[in-house]
């Protein structure tokens, strides 16, 4: 199972034809505390680059956008209750939607951890 | 999601608090031209933590001035009644345009006996307040703008006992009372006031004591720096105005909702600038108001419309999650048939009407010290 990332903080975790997508610890931590996400209904599609969520921060509000295209499979629902895990496990238990993958081929065009922590450093 | 890194300053300019905050490792941001603490380790911790025990704000970048001579021509711009205004006291008070509309609010106090009055203005406005009460004031009183002095705020329902064990006779002051105190050897001057809805006191300091002084009142276990992100949540949920968002020189007090800041006798008087025309917009109610609301799910931001049954109704002009009500709070400006609490309104967010209702504030209640 491989991590890619985009340049807008998502990160994608491929397994099979299935992707898990979330925010990378660094936007999370540049949100600040994240108090609402709202998250899209299972069955709707994406292009790669559509906003697909919203997460609201006691700042502000930042959109997140799918990083590949596909159809969300699953949501989080446990971020209704507990935004807050978007903070505390931004990369495990925060993520946002599982997406069935259109177009496998788009991953090749997003970062690997090492050029994501490039990108931010 | 798109995410701003740390901005490049250029030209802004620094608070005498400026070293401490970086060396407590706050997250900075531009504020009315200076660079000031958004946050420390956390907005939502620093809300709780003030609310629950005392919270250290700079707030530097507000003006602070020295008012001597004729009073009534000072008096004259605002809406306050000095000749009620005794040595030791402070009050709220509107800086109005010859329409009515709110230039500024503000502290006046007498800290100083019968040494003039103590100004402290917003930080947006001071460079246009200042330059406006010397030149309609030029010849009668002498406006001295204070830029040697720092100015703090300890909030929370332990500032009291913190601040008495520094000073014991400041914490003898009740909300709204004011006075020239001596703290390790240097003359601050304290009103018992703030910006949270809770206890507290603002204290001004010479620049070059202010760190040594923060360093002190922080020395408390209890205290702890809070940044420009919890101000700002804070002073929201206790319902209280900031300035170019809930009320501009397009809002008169009576659509502000602030006819408490104009004094009954100016009223009588009509000698407050716009005067008859507050005053007749009084009588006849205004077509607006500014009302609080809540609502479920995402905050609406300042700027999100309001509608009923698909009719625009309004605005929010400040809102944001509120961490003690553990919801979404906010101001608006409601026309007047739909501003009573309890209406159910709906406010437009990313093309979606969301459900909200007219809401009584202050969100959290206001703990005021107004004496045992």
């Amino acid at each position: 199972m491989s991590v890619k990332y985009t340049k807008d903080h998502e990160w994608v975790k491929v397994d099979g034809d299935t992707a898990t997508v979330g925010i990378t610890a660094y936007a999370a931590e540049q949100l600040g505390d994240v108090v609402f996400v709202e998250l899209p209904e299972v069955g709707k599609s994406f292009d790669q680059g559509d906003e697909m969520a919203v997460v609201e921060s006691v700042k502000a509000a930042s959109e997140v956008y799918a990083p590949v295209s596909g159809e969300v499979v699953a949501v989080n629902d446990g971020l209704e209750g507990e935004p807050q895990k978007v903070n505390e496990s931004p990369d495990a238990g925060g993520w946002f939607v599982k997406l069935k993958l259109s177009d496998t081929s788009q991953l090749d065009g997003l970062m690997d951890d090492a050029a994501y922590q490039a990108h931010i450093s | 999601m798109p995410v701003t890194g740390p901005e490049t300053m250029t030209d802004t300019l620094r608070t005498p608090l400026y070293d401490l905050h970086t060396a407590l490792g706050a997250k900075m941001t531009p504020f009315a031209g200076y660079d000031m603490p958004l946050q420390y380790e956390g907005i939502m911790a620093e809300h709780n933590h003030t609310r629950a025990a005392a919270g250290l704000f700079d707030v530097s970048h507000m003006g602070q001035a020295h008012y001597t001579g004729d009073e009534a021509a000072l008096e004259k711009l605002i809406t306050a009644d000095l000749s009620a205004l005794a040595p030791g006291e402070q009050k709220y008070t509107l800086l109005l345009n010859e329409q009515g509309g709110i230039r500024d609010d503000l502290m006046v106090s007498r800290p100083f006996g019968d040494d003039g009055l103590f100004l402290v203005v917003n930080a947006a406005t001071k460079a246009d307040d200042f330059a406006h009460i010397a030149r309609n004031t030029a010849g009668k009183g002498e406006l001295r703008v204070i830029e040697d002095r720092a100015l703090i705020a300890l909030q929370g329902p332990q500032a009291a006992d913190v601040f008495g064990a520094l000073v014991p006779d400041a914490a003898k002051l009740v909300f709204m009372q004011c006075g020239v105190f001596t703290l390790d050897g240097t003359e601050i001057w304290v009103s018992r006031s703030g910006y949270t809805g809770e206890d507290g006191f603002e204290i001004s300091i010479p620049a070059d004591r202010a760190e040594a002084i923060a360093r002190l009142i922080l020395a408390d276990a209890r205290v702890k720096p809070i940044g420009l992100g919890a101000r700002d949540s804070l002073r929201l949920e206790a319902g209280l105005c900031l300035y170019g968002h809930d009320m501009n020189e397009e809002t008169t007090p009576v659509e502000a909702v602030l006819m408490w800041a104009v004094a009954k006798p100016r009223r009588e008087r009509l000698d407050f600038p716009g005067a008859k025309r507050v005053m007749q917009m009084f009588a006849d109610k205004p077509a607006r108001k500014r009302v609080g609301f809540t609502m479920a799910g995402a905050p609406a931001r300042e700027g999100a419309e309001i509608v009923k049954d698909g009719q625009s109704i309004g605005i929010v002009t400040s809102g944001g999650f509120g961490p003690t009500v553990g919801g979404p709070v906010g101001m608006a400006y409601i026309d007047l048939d739909h501003a009573s609490p309890g209406t159910e309104i709906e406010i437009l967010l990313r093309g979606k009407a969301r459900p909200a209702q007219v809401t009584k504030m202050p969100f959290v209640e206001q703990r005021y010290y107004r004496g045992e």
